[in-house]
């Protein structure tokens, strides 16, 4: 413990020399030692949904590497002035990889990842990058058409509603990806979005998924964090999907499945490369094909041919047969956006802002 | 159809009301009687956690809600120690006590996230609840609903009709002078916190045992406030914070079932509850009522007896 401390007070000081002592090659000089790694929420870590699922992949780091790791996690960081005291406090503590996990870390993440160039720095869902900060996302929408292709053929009205927090390009993306695919059932599906205007207030995202009832939709899906909407569907004898993690637990008979955000592998294989030298400051979206994205297990209700066609479609996605975005796509005013066989470009989908026909928000 | 939809929009509309009621009706005794707790939010956690793990744990959803009310009045038991006997500042303690009551649950709750428990049992009135429309709405709540109106009717006796209700409004307008009359203003204000307390634990206890049957950590997600701001739109009233409530609640899900009838964008409708509440109160304090926001004189003033 002693000892620990002591390191962790050497670390700390030499970094606040800013490089005069050398630091070079930190992989090899800790190699002998434990890694000091952390990683920064925003949420709790009992949300059940998408800080839970970042720190299964934490846990799972633990696992991996045993005592060759140190890791250290911070929750509830406020996205704003005080995420950046947190994280310039966890690399004078001598961390040397730092996980900053929600888009809103963005700016602090990148300022002080330009103060202590010597520690790397990984930032999730965002856009800018450093020599020592790469980022990182996952392809939920590759999930989301999964569940269209379900929801395409277990709803009756043909209606499905969507409980949605902002209306940001992953949001945008993923009401879209989910219509299309279901459309590829019954061409007249629509899908009814209701903006709870929240990542995380179950009470309201409850209101909004029995308004979306109401309003005759059959089958929910969501993308705000609790499982309230879930609950909702279970007492009101709907299908339903949950959100980031398996949410089976709370609605056995509604929950179909869920996209489920599986951080583990990557964060297991960036600890790899600092551990060797080779980190480098990329720029990774994975998905279904890099194991960043699985799905729940199928719910026992569902018919073998949907289940089966669920199946196909994530196989197809995964091996780049199918592309969830492509045309002929309409937006909804009826005007082709992409003409039949054209592929939305990454680019395209990361400032998606349109909805395509059938979406009523 | 339209019968079914004023129904389940009523049923809605009746859940989102009940916990700001029971919280705010809590807080508007406390602040009648000239103490300013800021630790709703804490203490509704604390209720809703406890009320869960209790319920979970035995079976019995009465013992959850006792338990409930007991855990939001223990927390405001160490605000009114703090703030009472070692006249520690009122502002400060409460959001500490918010804080505190946001880490205590999750700590608390910890090991109960992801489990189901049943919803507390609508109650049917043979005949009454069977009524069209009215009969669902009015008749086929369960029992915490009925509890919070009565909640609101008793305080409304309570405060107006009783001696003790009487010296509570005194200690709140001037404590000096009602401590030259001989009223007991420490041990007024020491039961009253402790109502407030085991109100927001109740207000929580709705939302984990009926509104969402689960425990998620920061459930509330600042329901707290709002009740504190019900009170004061209520002008510490506890019929009109009943109104505030409803309306706050109503404006809330109305808002959900127009998106999409309306081609205005999603944030518009969000900002409704807010700016409605926002006008009634404008409209409230300009008109012939004028004058007669009765903020207690007292109000989060500390007070120590003079020997």
């Amino acid at each position: 413990m002693t000892f620990t401390v002591t390191r962790r007070t050497f670390l700390a000081s030499s970094a606040a020399a800013a490089g005069t002592l050398a630091l070079g090659r930190p992989g090899r000089a800790l190699a002998a030692d434990a890694l000091p790694i952390a990683f920064v929420y925003t949420g709790p870590i009992g949300d059940m949904g998408y800080t839970y699922a970042h720190d299964v992949g934490r846990k799972a780091v633990e696992a991996h590497y045993g005592d060759k790791v140190k890791v250290t996690f911070v929750e509830n960081v406020p996205e704003g002035p005080d995420c950046e005291r947190v994280i310039r406090q966890l690399a004078t503590s001598g961390n040397q990889l730092i996980f900053a996990t929600s888009f809103g870390f963005m700016e602090s993440t990148l300022k002080v990842a330009g103060q202590f160039p010597k520690i790397k720095f990984e930032h999730a869902t965002g856009f800018k990058r450093a020599p020592n900060l790469a980022i990182y996302n996952a392809r939920f929408y590759e999930g989301r058409a999964v569940l269209g292709d379900i929801a395409g053929q277990m709803s009756k009205a043909g209606v499905a509603g969507y409980v949605a927090s902002f209306p940001i390009p992953e949001v945008v993306m993923g009401i879209n990806a989910f219509t299309l695919a279901a459309q590829k059932h019954n061409p007249n599906f629509k899908t009814k979005v209701i903006w709870a205007n929240t990542w995380y207030d179950p009470g309201k995202e409850s209101d909004a998924a029995k308004a979306l009832i109401d309003k005759g939709c059959d089958i929910i899906a969501q993308h705000t964090d609790s499982a309230a909407p879930l609950q909702v569907a279970e007492s009101r004898g709907v299908y339903a999907f949950g959100q980031a993690t398996d949410m089976t637990s709370y609605a056995p008979k509604a929950h179909l499945t869920a996209v489920v955000d599986l951080w583990a592998n990557y964060y297991i294989d960036r600890v790899k490369k600092v551990m060797e030298g080779t980190w480098t400051n990329s720029d990774i979206w994975w998905g279904f094909k890099e194991g960043l994205v699985g799905l729940a297990p199928f719910n026992p209700a569902m018919p073998a041919p949907v289940k089966a066609s669920a199946e196909k479609l994530k196989a197809d996605i995964t091996s780049g047969a199918v592309h969830p975005f492509t045309g002929p796509i309409k937006n909804q005013k009826g005007e082709v956006v992409y003409a039949a066989g054209q592929k939305a470009s990454d680019e395209d989908m990361l400032k998606m802002n349109w909805y395509v026909a059938g979406v009523e928000s | 159809m339209i019968a079914l939809s004023i129904v389940n929009i009523s049923a809605a509309v009746i859940s989102a009301s009940t916990p700001l009621l029971f919280a705010a009706t809590g807080e508007l005794v406390v602040e009648r009687a000239g103490v300013l707790n800021l630790g709703v939010e804490g203490m509704m956690l604390m209720g809703a956690v406890t009320g869960f793990a209790v319920t979970v744990s035995t079976g019995s959803p009465i013992l959850g809600i006792l338990a409930a009310a007991t855990a939001g009045a223990a927390l405001a038991l160490a605000f009114a120690l703090l703030t009472l006997t070692l006249m520690a500042n009122q502002v400060a303690t409460g959001l500490a006590l918010t804080i505190f009551g946001i880490g205590l649950s999750a700590l608390l709750g910890s090991g109960f996230v992801g489990q189901p428990v049943p919803a507390l049992p609508k109650l049917h009135l043979s005949g009454l609840s069977d009524l069209p429309v009215l009969g669902p709405i009015l008749f086929g709540q369960d029992a915490l609903v009925y509890l919070s109106v009565c909640l609101t009717a008793a305080t409304a006796w309570f405060l107006k009709r009783t001696h003790a209700g009487m010296t509570l409004r005194a200690i709140g307008e001037s404590a000096e002078s009602a401590h030259s009359l001989g009223l007991p203003v420490i041990r007024t204000r020491y039961l009253a916190t402790l109502f407030g307390g085991a109100a927001a634990g109740l207000g929580g206890a709705f939302l984990s045992l009926s509104y969402t049957p689960m425990w998620m950590e920061g459930m509330t997600s600042g329901r707290g406030w709002i009740a504190l701001a019900l009170v004061v739109f209520g002008s510490w009233r506890p019929w009109r914070v009943l109104a505030g409530a409803y309306l706050f609640g109503g404006v809330t899900i109305l808002q959900l079932h127009a998106q999409g009838a309306f081609h205005l964008p999603a944030q518009v409708f969000s900002m409704l509850p807010y700016l409605a509440t926002i006008a009634v109160l404008t409209i409230i304090s300009a008109g012939p009522w004028r004058g007669r926001f009765n903020a207690p004189a007292d109000l989060g003033k500390p007070f120590r007896p003079s020997v």
